[in-house]
């Protein structure tokens, strides 16, 4: 054959001690989101997992890798890294949700003015971001996502196939369900 | 009316071991690249349909993120659609891409024809990959439908595969 296909999975499994998680690990269901915070349809998809999780409950577990496509967003980089740094002082899901509401506000200051907020050590927390330390923990999630299939924001897996479907509220819900269904 | 039969059927490109169209197309104004001055390297061809349109782009910046792992492997990357030199200049420099973006203007589309990938009835490419090695074979090629970005993945395995069968 002159083309290849091949079938987009996560080629690297969720894993409690790496990943950021909401949900149970015993979850009839897995949803993996790899995003970008300044990318708009992320924005877009934000409250509609919001609405997901609140109507599967315990039965859905969430998991969000990175995945900022700097070509496009500059602030994109940054964002991440300060979602990392917050997970490292044990607020990885409040400052990803900061990041989603506040999609324009993404310049450094604003980064330290969530960290602020989020009662996080803001020493701590600048100096995570002016050296990087968390660059290397981004990467990996991007190319995690690369060779997984990744070819935009947000690219969703469910139970560890890629999603291609709509990520629209009933779409998403519905597909999470099946995949519910054949567990 | 036969009209429901028009389903998109993508092109058959040139098949791995086939031996690479030698092209040569400017990449800017005053400038030209050859294959033949890339022997030596693997080369990725990534033929698109057109500048500025949404899933081109997010493709072509998808690359540019990636370039650095393509680079582990001394490829170069060429993107390449029959846009003229200064609208891939213009795309270029608002999208941040940084590798040369091949211009299949005049005559119309001619590369493209001559790697089987050309959409008569648009008067663009189709979304197709090659990967080409260092003696200019073809090792991997690849056609998405239009509006499906391919992603990265299949070339990152091209690549790694050329590494693994290379000594032959």
């Amino acid at each position: 054959m002159s083309t290849t296909d091949w079938e987009a999975v996560l080629s690297v499994p969720v894993t409690e001690d790496r990943d950021h998680i909401q949900g149970p690990a015993d979850a009839a269901v897995t949803l993996v989101e790899y995003g970008d915070y300044e990318c708009p349809y992320c924005g877009a998809a934000y409250p509609i997992i919001k609405e997901v999780q609140a109507r599967m409950g315990e039965r859905l577990r969430f998991v969000f890798r990175n995945f900022p496509i700097t070509t496009s967003h500059a602030h994109a980089e940054q964002a991440a890294e300060a979602a990392e740094a917050a997970a490292s002082q044990g607020r990885f899901w409040q400052m990803h949700d900061v990041l989603y509401e506040n999609q324009r506000r993404l310049r450094d200051q604003d980064l330290r003015a969530y960290a602020e907020k989020l009662a996080l050590d803001v020493e701590l927390f600048d100096k995570d971001l002016a050296e990087h330390v968390h660059a290397a923990r981004v990467h990996e999630d991007f190319m995690s996502g690369v060779r997984s299939g990744v070819n935009g924001t947000p690219t969703f897996y469910i139970n560890g196939t890629r999603h291609d479907d709509s990520y629209e509220v009933e779409a998403l819900l519905a597909a999470l369900e099946r995949a519910a269904a054949s567990q | 009316m036969n009209q429901v039969e028009t389903v998109d059927h993508l092109a058959t490109p040139l098949p791995a071991g086939a031996k690479a169209p030698d092209f040569e197309l400017p990449s800017t104004p005053g400038q030209t690249v050859s294959l033949a001055e890339l022997r030596g390297q693997p080369v990725i061809l990534a033929f698109y349909p057109a500048d500025w349109s949404p899933v081109c782009s997010d493709q072509m910046a998808l690359y540019q993120e990636v370039l650095p792992e393509f680079q582990k492997f001394n490829a170069e990357l060429l993107g390449i659609s029959v846009d003229g030199i200064w609208c891939h200049l213009a795309f270029a420099r608002d999208r941040n891409l940084r590798f040369d973006l091949l211009a299949d203007f005049e005559p119309k589309g001619e590369m493209a024809r001559a790697y089987r990938v050309y959409r008569a009835n648009d008067g663009t490419s189709e979304r197709a990959l090659y990967v080409i090695d260092a003696e200019g074979i073809v090792r991997w090629s690849y056609v998405s439908p239009v509006d499906v970005n391919p992603g990265a993945d299949g070339i990152l395995r091209a690549l790694e595969n050329l590494g693994k069968e290379g000594a032959s």
